[in-house]
């Protein structure tokens, strides 16, 4: 096994440090075992930049099972407990008391983060139970939903988070044109309904976005929650090169909106705010998993992706 | 010693506090609710310093026990039946994680039809968790009991999660005199805390609980049956010095009532073997020669003991207060398996008592030792399964 | 009682593993991931024109492995042990100095 020091990209080149936008240091390691162009291995990449080797991550049964590495390997730099599918939200509880107990500082600038690692199906779905929970009863950690809008883990299911019109296994595309009919959950807003102090959504496309929300979430004590966008090519049926320009995409068209709710008031991170919403068929048209949208699907696709981006726009304006 | 007039649920949150617990995460449930309420009252009076987190479910409360148990925390928490049921899948995962979680759970019935009264086949049902289960008999079983699963739970050889089994209301809401030894003695008894591993130590960061392939998963489960054996020779030591330090002794698997010249044994778990060692002395006066054999720990099973019981009686009456649909009695299945291979060959009866709290008596002890005196004489059994209260 | 056929095997088992195994099944090495050599499941390879570069780190940035690095004056480094081929760093470069050709074995 190689020794820790000789992993490469530990050293850090002084006038690399200084231009780059996302820290340098590498506490994700290669050799995972994640799919090519997986948007989760990013996303997990990015946090373990942000939050360094303080930080215990719990991850449930989804993708990140496997990507941190079979027994006795780790792609981790950090500690990571494995768990149960539906029980991130309760293990970041009790891990947070258990730190609290034994007087570790929590959170805040120096403090140990505690950081729950998810898909959308161990949260909009089986873990929403848990994730209510841990909101609720303001525990001292971040909760991470990474949406890949799909069981992926378990060979491309829908999930709660899964949009209208998505072939996935069990809502496949077929000659009586069965398809995805329920349009994506909002977790995101019912999160924003425990009144968390911090919540936001990101994507592995701004990385420089979420890790300024990463640090947000670090700061404000109380319970954050992030939901990552984060393209998976193998369950939408999409080229592995296309994973960012699809989570910039999913902005682009206000599919996928960033922002942010801190203390109660909403704030837009769009990055170009001004910008009409491109159309939803760009997003569409690269994925394999809406082929069997028709033109109406898509219509309706649509009317509802302006419809919540005005709501958004709203809330902002009122609550902003 | 100092002495408290408690129930059985108040016997276990003195005990979780004297243990100095740091993290309880539990919700509510009848009849366990108030070890859980008395902890919080701890708390509120400053009398503990613990970290009580009010889950939203008993898989919560189960998952966040792991969590800070994993954390380096000593947890603890309690529950009931449906509770346990839900937690079921987290139990594996906090012995497979070889986390040293102490729980009590108060015995009572599975619905439907609802009932929240006493029997044993909620904590049975968790059989193959890898946890150990300990019945108590009586509140100071349950107050010592949970001391001493802390120190066996957190042993360096074992890091096994412990069960402590009391009876709904018989145990958990009737009030009993219970002897509580001083604190320091206590912390002499019951150190802090060393994890086998911790998530905490950031230099050396670990991974607990990955996927293993089939080349590797045997082996973990190996390592747990490994504990548990060990555990069968931690459990003696620590009931051995938690007699000396304190009094009563537990170095007994079996706690054997007046069995050295017992023709037959009654064998049974938790609070009816109070009664029945009530109605030992009692059947003695009318002649009958019998003894009581009050199986302590349900896991790891006491397999040597039994087979030293079972070589010196003719027959074992196993009482059953839980059932296995589609078998037997569970205590007297196991009791039968442990001794097929083997030379003692005692006649075994299995009756099935006190099935959701039903009361169970000294008069129905004596209809049972007349029937097992008949079976023994006659050499035979008139049925293996008796279903005792049965409305015919 | 009865002895288990198996005894001087679990025996053996024991010996040979206690050293390996490691209860809980806890990974103590982290990053150890590194010995899988990922590299070989690629089909397609970054191929990197350096006159092209104007070292944005997009490439950097964007490698969900990490296989890319970055050298002393700031280029990008593919590490072909470790890269999938995916191609994001392709996709995003935006002077197109990176390429991906089929790999030739």
């Amino acid at each position: 096994m190689v020794p820790l020091e000789e992993v490469r990209g530990m050293e850090i080149p002084e006038n690399i440090k200084k231009r780059l936008s996302i820290p340098f240091e590498e506490n994700f390691y290669a050799g995972h075992t994640a799919c090519q162009g997986c948007g989760a291995a990013l996303g997990l990449r990015y946090v373990l930049k942000a939050y360094g080797k303080k930080a215990i991550f719990t991850i449930p049964a989804c993708c990140s099972t496997i990507i941190a590495g079979p027994w006795p390997y780790s792609a981790f730099g950090a500690p990571l407990f494995h768990t149960a599918f539906e029980t991130t939200g309760a293990v970041i509880s009790g891990i947070e008391a258990a730190l609290k107990a034994k007087g570790y500082k929590v959170k805040g600038k120096d403090g140990i983060m505690v950081v729950g690692w998810a898909g959308d199906g161990g949260t909009a779905d089986i873990g929403l139970q848990a994730l209510s929970g841990f909101l609720e009863r303001g525990h001292d950690a971040l909760y991470i939903m990474y949406d890949n809008e799909a069981y992926m883990n378990t060979g491309i299911q829908r999930s709660s988070s899964t949009p209208y019109g998505a072939w996935t296994t069990n809502t496949p595309g077929g000659k009586k044109h069965f398809l995805e009919k329920r349009h994506k959950k909002k977790v995101i807003d019912i999160v924003i309904a425990h009144k968390v102090p911090y919540a936001a959504t990101a994507s592995i496309a701004f990385p420089e976005d979420f890790i300024r929300k990463l640090k947000k979430a670090q700061e404000i004590p109380g319970p954050s929650f992030i939901q990552l966008f984060a393209p998976c090519p193998t369950g939408w049926r999409s080229p592995t090169d296309k994973s960012i320009e699809l989570a910039r995409l999913a902005v682009q068209t206000a599919y996928f909106p960033l922002f942010e709710y801190e203390n109660g008031k909403y704030k837009i991170n769009m990055p170009n705010p001004k910008k009409e919403p491109k159309p939803i068929e760009e997003f569409l048209k690269l994925q394999g998993r809406f082929k069997y949208m028709t033109k109406e699907d898509i219509e309706v696709l649509q009317e509802w992706v302006l419809r919540e981006w005005e709501e958004l726009k709203k809330k902002a304006e009122v609550f902003g | 010693m100092p002495k408290k007039v408690v129930s059985g649920n108040y016997a276990a949150a003195y005990a979780a506090k004297h243990a100095r617990v740091e993290v309880v995460a539990a919700y509510p449930i009848t009849p366990q609710t108030s070890i859980i309420e008395k902890i919080a009252e701890f708390i509120a009076n400053g009398e503990a310093n613990i970290q009580y987190v009010p889950v939203e479910s008993e898989h919560s409360a189960m998952a966040a026990c792991i969590g800070a148990s994993a954390a380096g925390a000593r947890a603890f928490t309690a529950t009931s039946a449906q509770g346990l049921a839900l937690m079921h899948e987290m139990l594996h995962w906090a012995s497979g994680a070889r986390l040293p979680i102490v729980m009590v759970d108060v015995n009572r019935a599975m619905a439907p039809p609802w009932s929240v009264w006493d029997d044993q086949t909620d904590s049975l049902a968790q059989r193959d968790t890898g946890w150990m289960q300990f019945y108590a008999e009586n509140n100071q079983e349950v107050y010592d009991g949970v001391l001493m699963a802390f120190k066996v739970a957190e042993h360096r050889k074992v890091n096994l999660p412990v069960m402590i089994i009391e009876s709904a209301f018989i145990l958990s809401h009737t009030y009993d005199i219970v002897d509580m030894p001083p604190q320091e003695e206590i912390d002499e008894f019951l150190p802090p805390r060393e994890p086998l591993y911790t998530l905490t130590d950031f230099d050396n960061p670990i991974a607990v609980g990955a996927l293993a392939t089939p080349a590797d998963y045997y082996e973990f489960r190996y390592k747990i049956e490994k504990a548990m054996e060990e555990a069968r020779k931690v459990i003696k030591e620590v009931g051995k010095e938690f007699g000396e330090r304190f009094g009563r002794d537990y170095s007994q698997m079996i706690e054997l009532y007046k069995t050295e010249d017992a023709e037959f044994v009654f064998m049974g778990m938790g609070s009816l073997m109070g009664t029945v060692k009530e109605a030992v002395d009692l059947l003695r006066k009318e002649g009958y020669k019998v003894g009581a054999a009050k199986v302590r720990w349900f896991r790891p099973f006491p397999k040597e003991e039994l087979y030293e019981l079972a070589k010196n009686v003719d027959g074992i009456a196993v009482l059953d207060r839980n059932f296995s649909f589609g078998q037997e009695g569970i205590l007297f299945n196991e009791a039968k398996g442990v001794l097929y291979n083997t030379d003692a060959k005692p006649i075994m009866k299995n009756y099935i008592v006190g099935l959701g709290g039903r009361d169970f008596t000294v008069n129905d002890i004596r209809a049972i030792a007349k029937n097992m005196k008949e079976i023994i004489e006659k050499g035979k059994l008139d049925r293996e399964i008796e279903w005792y209260h049965l409305k015919r | 009682m009865a002895e288990s056929p198996f005894k001087a095997d679990i025996e053996r088992v024991e010996k040979e593993l206690t050293e390996k195994m490691t209860p809980g099944a806890i990974a103590y090495i982290p990053g150890s991931s590194v010995i899988n050599k990922t590299g070989s499941w690629r089909v397609f390879k970054p191929e990197f024109n350096k006159d092209k570069c104007i070292r944005c780190f997009l490439c950097y940035t964007y490698c969900p492995e990490p296989a890319i690095y970055l050298d002393e004056e700031n280029y990008p480094v593919f590490d072909y042990d470790y890269c999938k081929g995916c191609g994001i760093c392709a996709n995003e470069c935006p002077t197109k100095a990176i390429t991906m050709v089929r790999e030739v074995k």
